[in-house]
Parts: C-alpha cells; structure tokens; sequence
C-alpha cells in the first residue's frame, strides 16, 4: 500500500513537473560524440563555455557517433529517443534524414548569423549537404608517409600510393570503397571531373578494383582512425590514410617522423544532428545551445584544440594558435591554401545511391 | 470399506468426490505452483530472448514499406507487365504522383527509396529528388503525369525502376534472403549475382571452417592443460587456475590488441626471429591481418571455455581407474585411450559446443586482427546493422547463421549424443 502510494505521489509529481517546464527549455542535455581528442575539442571551445553561462544545465555525453544511424533508429522503433544532440558525418545525417530520424533545420532562424550580418546559410555555404546538418568542422582523409622510410624523392602525388616501384612497403588504406575506389581512379588516369561519371559506367568499379589489385597485397585495411597513426609510427607501413587530425597528433603532439601528403585530399563534414520528435522542452535546450555552438567565434575556438577547419568561412580569419602548444594551426588546416591545392570532393549524393551496391562489389574483391 | 466391494461406481477420496478427480486437482495445483515460480524467468526469456529473436526472424522477409508508402501505385502496377517493353500506364503514373505527393508530406518517401535502392542501385536519389517538389504537386491539375514525371526525373521513364517497385510490392519478401545466399530475382525467376558480388556464401563456409579449425586448437591446448590442473594438489593447482582465468577476466579489447603487437611484422615475435637469425630482415612473416592471425587471437580468448569444462569432467573420474587398468597389465597408452579418455568425452564435447558457437558469432577480433581474409560473416552482419542499415538483411544472414548452428547441433545429437555433454 506504502509503496502504491508512494509511486503514485511521484508520478503525480512528475507530470506536474512536466507540465510547468514544458513552456521553459529542460536542464539536461545528452550529447553523442566520437570520444577522443575531437570530443575534448567540443567540450573545452563550447560546451564548457555555455555551461559556465548555464550554470543549471548538466550535459551526459555518450561517445556512440560510430553507430549513431543505427543507434537512432532502434530508439526511435522503440519510441524512447535518450539523445538531444547527435555529432554526425555528412553522410550519416543525410541518411537521417531519408530516415526521417533527423529533425530539419531552419539554417537561417535556428542559427547565429556571421558577426558583420551575413546569413548563417550564406556563411556555411555548400557545406550544407542536408537539410537536418549543421557542419562544425571540414576535416579530410588524406594520406601520411614515414619521411625516414620513402627513401630519397619524396611522394608529391597521391598516386604515389600505387607505384610500387620507387616507394616499396605496405600501405595502410580504409576498409570501404569511399574515396579509395576514386584515388584508384584518379591515379589511372581518370581525369578528377569524371571519376563519379566513370566510376557510374558499367566496368567503372571494376576499373578501380583492378588498380587496387595492383598494390592489394601490400595493404593493410583500418577500420579506426587510431589504427592508421600506429601502424605508421610502429613502421608497418609506409603510406597511410587516415583523417587529417590523427596525423596532425601523431606528428606535432607525438613527434613522429611522419609528414603529410595533402595531394587528393578528400573533403568531408561532421556536425551537428538533432534527433527527430524531441518533446518541447529538451528541443528548446538544444536549439539554444545548437545556436550558441555553431557561432563564428565557438567554431574558432574549436580550431585550437585540432586541426580541423571551421565550417564557418566567417571563422576562418578567426583561427589561432593551438592552445597548448602555441603553434599556427592555419598551416595545418585541411582548407589551407597550401594544402588544397588538389583536393578530391566527395559526392555524397552520389555515394548514397550507389554505396550498397559498390559496397558488395568491394566486398567480393577484398575476399577473393 | 464399501468401495472395495462397490465394484460399480469410483473410487472415492475422503471427501466424497471421486480419487481420480481429486488426485487430478491437486497434481494441477502443484503444476499451477510450479508453473508460478518459474514464471517470470519464462517471462523474462519471453520478452527478452524469444521475441527480439522472432521479431529479427520476420525482419527478414517484412516488406510493409512499399505497400504501405506507396498503396496507389501497388495496386495500380499489378496488372502491368514489365516484359511488354511498354512504360507503366498513365493511371500509374497519376497513381505514383498522388503517392509522392502523401508521402512526401509525412517525409516517408526517402525511406521508401532507401529500401528499393537496396535491390536497385539509384532509386533512392530518385525519390529523394522527385519529393523535393511533390509537396507542391496538383494532382488534378495536371493532364498526364507520366511526361510531368519523366520531365522531372527522366529515371521515372526506365522501365528497370518500375519493374523494381512491381517486384517488391507485396508486403513479404524473399529478396533479403536471396540477397543472403548470393542471389537475386532476375527478369526470369531467382538467378545467382555475377561471380564479383558473391560474398556470403564464401563467408559462411570460411566461418565454420574457421570455427571448426579454431575449436580443434582449443581441444589440443586445453586438454593436457586441464589433465595437470585436475591432477595437481590442491594448492598449485589454484594457482594455476588463476593463471587460466586472469586472461579471462581481461578485455577482450585488451587481448586482442596484445596479439597485434605480438604478431605484427614489426612485432615482438618477428623482431625476435630476425634478433636470432632464423627469418631475414626483408622477409618477415605475415602472421597478423590473416586467418592465421584470427585463429591464433581467437583460440587464445576462448581457450578457458575449453578448459573449464575438461577440468571439471576430469576432476570427478576417480584415479583409481587408471591404476586398475595399469595393474591388469595395459600399457599406458591404452591405459589412456581405452580408459582415461571416453571418460572425457563429455567434457570435450561442452566445451567444443561452448567454444564453436562463441567463435562463429565472434567479430570483434576477427574485424582486427582477421585482414581480408581472416573475417567472418558476422562482420557483414555487424556491418548491415550498424552502418549500411539494410536490418532486413542483416535479420536474412542472421537467420541463416541460426539455422546452421540449430542443423550442426542437431547433427552433433546424433553423432555423440547430447546427452553426453557434462559441464561438470
């Protein structure tokens, strides 16, 4: 009787509770991100910063962006969506939104316009890929080499990784076709325009597949980003891709004797996805704090701590020093102008339609 | 006494009522209190075990989606015949647009596109593309639909994309199951994918080789492992047995990350036969990114599994026995094979059954240390649940993966007998 009582008075409790915020923004905020440095970087450039403006809010995070699409799916099919803020890759949140798992985005009236008026949808730009995305960052998948292990020329050329010949030594590439299959291409004398073309033709991934037979047994495939940076300081490999801030790490933070291979670059996005059918006040809290951490100064701010391009062009000027080790980050941006001389940009339309298929095919190859 | 006599009418209890009623009531009544106490396990096995593996069972052949998103078009589409060469007609089409129309303003035809794009490479920007402007169509105001269509999207005029909508409209599918075993329907009935998208069937059998080969290694290493922990006093034999379980209690992570220091061509065992001369420094071995390397990592975690089981079988057959074989004059080889090993039988054979169905749903260490050809097919599902999100799919390999372990279980039955499987 006790305990029927008791559980009653609670839930009473609640629903009032809910009824007399449901008008003001909730005060816990759970935010999905990828862990490591990059969510240390969101935490000191704004969340710490909005939590010192909102002393009452208490911020949860969970590190599951890796499986955020699937993750988001099953707490939607099972109607308890846990998640105010998801950190996602472009194409992850254009599949949220197909989904209709994602929550679309007024980019004009949800977010802060550029400090001297531009619109917050002129001052993203093309970077807005979808219409439930708001990008933080422009980070790249490029390439790192061992400089004590290339011997005398030193690759200016992403199609270094395929001559064989003058840079011998295993090579480090992502277990999935994306980007691979286009650099293959690229470097079979494809011209940068019409890889997607070729590649969409019958024969195309097939074209691309026999240019990665030519170097498949001197391949080691990653899955992590981690992996990549080990192998190249432990000397597994030679070459190695990976995201441009891993190797940023591996070099100015720990000192190996890895340089950058910028040539071929591929361009990609992470930001911000809002989870679809939030009740109104978490919604209200995140849009606050959505608004407040994708500003031209936070995106800045972001910049000190990795080496990963604001999505801002309003930011860019903004970019710093790194704040602990008090070096330029400019030069280490993947949009520096020195380093995208040649930059690969990935379709993500493109990729959508056909991932599944090319995915099989590439699959088949890996196992043959 | 009377009814001893009464050889008419029952027996009758104390009471009055008749003992075969009585004795039914209360045996139900035991039942009932039986059934009570086990019930919320059963529960708890009911809705956390058996209906999460019913309902992946029904994901895999479930095709709602179309019929439901697009219920026009279905019923419109059925009459035609996609061999004709012709283009659906133009009550299709007003059927398809009205459809679009709906469907975009509940935001459900991206997702309809997302399943059809799994049979059809290109549909979903399709669908993406066209319901960007079906919010504003005008269903009435437009004379015909199928050149407003084919004007918005000219894919609306290639008759492969409607020949995919007519194939997967009805609401179950075989085509996850098909796509499971390497197959696809084609223009004429289930036809197997060209030899460069076969990747499944491959991969199941490399599993349960694999699986098989990495039981066998568990056998060989835990059964002289288990015999000297059996067979130590007491006290050693606790230290040792904390040296089986500490690997067991580490993470499974940790372990496997080990390995790769270990086996890589920079690592500690290479670095170690380079040091003593008896591998060249420019050829080091490939012992890691192999099936080599997962059979090494894999039987390395699940060796515990194995010698659990044999310790405990080994350590209640008397010593005696072995002895008495001895003193009747058998060498000690026959002494073993006739007398020592049938009695390990059964704990061989929990611990193989224990070790092969871990190692065929492993696919954290195989992603790792496994390369291209070292991965199982769990990896594929893990991959279409968590980053392709084809469920459907997934469930179909899932479903595959349960039956084969049901059929060599079954089999395993026949052959040893389940029966004779002791944990202890």
């Amino acid at each position: 009787m006790k305990l029927a009582k008791m559980f009653m008075a609670t839930s009473a409790l609640t629903l009032a509770g809910n009824v007399a915020t449901a008008e003001d923004m909730a005060n816990e905020l759970t935010l999905v991100s990828w862990g490591g440095a990059y969510q240390a970087s969101q935490v000191k450039a704004y969340v710490d910063p909005y939590l010192a403006m909102n002393p009452d809010v208490k911020v949860t995070w969970d590190e599951s962006s890796a499986e955020a699409v699937a993750k988001l799916r099953a707490m939607n099919e099972a109607g308890n969506v846990t998640w105010d803020l998801v950190d996602a890759v472009a194409s992850d949140s254009m599949r949220l939104c197909d989904e209709g798992l994602a929550e679309e985005i007024n980019h004009d009236e949800d977010l802060a316009a550029a400090p001297d008026g531009t619109s917050a949808s002129d001052d993203f730009g093309d970077l807005l890929v979808s219409d439930c995305f708001v990008p933080q960052i422009v980070y790249s998948t490029t390439f790192g080499y061992r400089k004590d292990l290339v011997g005398e020329t030193k690759p200016d050329s992403v199609c270094a990784i395929f001559d064989l010949d003058t840079w011998p030594g295993k090579r480090a590439l992502q277990k999935r076709p994306i980007d691979n299959v286009e650099w293959a291409l690229y470097c079979d004398g494809v011209a940068k325009d019409e890889i997607y073309d070729v590649l969409g033709e019958d024969g195309g991934m097939e074209r691309a597949l026999a240019k990665l037979d030519t170097i498949k047994d001197q391949v080691v495939w990653w899955t992590a980003g981690a992996e990549t940076p080990q192998l190249l300081a432990d000397g597994e490999v030679v070459f190695g891709s990976t995201f441009n801030g891993r190797l940023f790490s591996a070099i100015a933070e720990q000192n190996q004797p890895i340089e950058m291979l910028w040539d071929m670059q591929s361009f990609d996005l992470d930001g911000w996805v809002v989870p679809a059918g939030l009740p109104a006040d978490r919604k209200a809290r995140v849009m606050d704090f959505l608004k407040f951490a994708t500003d031209t100064q936070r995106l800045a701010d972001q910049a000190a701590y990795i080496s990963y391009g604001p999505a801002r062009a309003s930011s860019a000027p903004l970019v710093g020093k790194h704040a602990e080790l008090g070096i330029d980050m400019a030069p280490h941006m993947p949009t520096d102008p020195a380093n995208s001389g040649n930059v690969h940009v990935y379709d993500y339309e493109w990729w959508a339609d056909n991932r599944d298929d090319l995915n099989a095919k590439f699959e088949a190859w890996l196992a043959k | 006494m009377s009814d001893t006599t009464d050889t008419g009418g029952p027996v009758l209890a104390a009471d009055g009522t008749p003992l075969k009623r009585s004795l039914a009531r209360a045996l139900r009544r035991q039942k009932m209190r039986a059934l009570l106490l086990i019930a919320p396990l059963l529960l708890f096995i009911l809705i956390s075990f058996i209906l999460p593996v019913a309902d992946m069972l029904y994901r895999s052949v479930k095709n709602g989606i179309v019929a439901e998103t697009l219920p026009r078009t279905v019923v419109a589409i059925a009459d035609w015949d996609a061999d004709s060469g012709d283009l659906p007609s133009e009550a299709v089409y007003a059927a398809m647009a009205a459809d679009l129309k709906e469907a975009a303003a509940a935001k459900t035809h991206t997702k309809v596109g997302t399943r059809l794009n799994y049979e059809n490479p290109g549909i979903s920007s399709l669908f993406r593309k066209t319901g960007r402007k079906a919010k504003k169509f005008d269903i009435e105001g437009v004379s015909s639909w199928k050149e407003e269509l084919i004007d918005i999207n000219k894919d609306w005029g290639d008759i492969e994309n409607w020949r995919t909508i007519q194939t997967y409209s009805p609401r179950v599918t075989s085509g996850y199951f098909l796509n499971a075993v390497d197959m696809r329907v084609g223009t004429d009935g289930a036809e197997m994918r060209p030899e460069a998208e076969r990747i499944y069937m491959n991969l199941l059998g490399r599993t349960l080789w694999m699986s098989l080969a990495i039981t066998v290694c568990c056998i060989l290493l835990a059964y002289p492992v288990a015999w000297i922990l059996a067979n130590l006093p007491m006290r050693q034999a606790n230290i040792l047995m904390i040296l089986v379980l500490l690997p067991f209690w580490t993470s499974l992570l940790v372990r496997t990350s080990a390995w790769k220091i270990l086996l890589q061509q920079q690592g500690v065992i290479n670095d170690i036969l380079v040091w003593i001369g008896l591998v060249d420094d420019s050829a080091r071995l490939v012992i890691i990114n192999n099936q080599f390397g997962t059979i090494v990592a894999m039987t390395h975690i699940l060796l515990p599994f194995m010698i659990l089981p044999m310790y405990s079988v080994m350590q209640t057959i008397p010593p005696s026995y072995l002895r008495a074989a001895k003193s009747l004059g058998a060498t000690d080889w026959t002494a073993f094979w006739r007398v020592y090993f049938p009695q390990t039988v059964p704990g061989i054979g929990a611990g193989s059954i224990l070790v092969f169905i871990l190692a065929i749903g492993y696919y954290i260490t195989p992603a790792l240390v496994g390369g291209t050809k070292g991965t199982f097919i769990s990896n594929q599902i893990a991959f279409h649940i968590s980053s392709s999100l084809n469920w459907g799919l997934a469930s179909a390999l899932g479903a595959i993966l349960l039956a084969v372990v049901l059929v060599l279980y079954w089999a395993y039955d026949k052959i040893v007998g389940i029966d004779n499987v002791k944990l202890g």
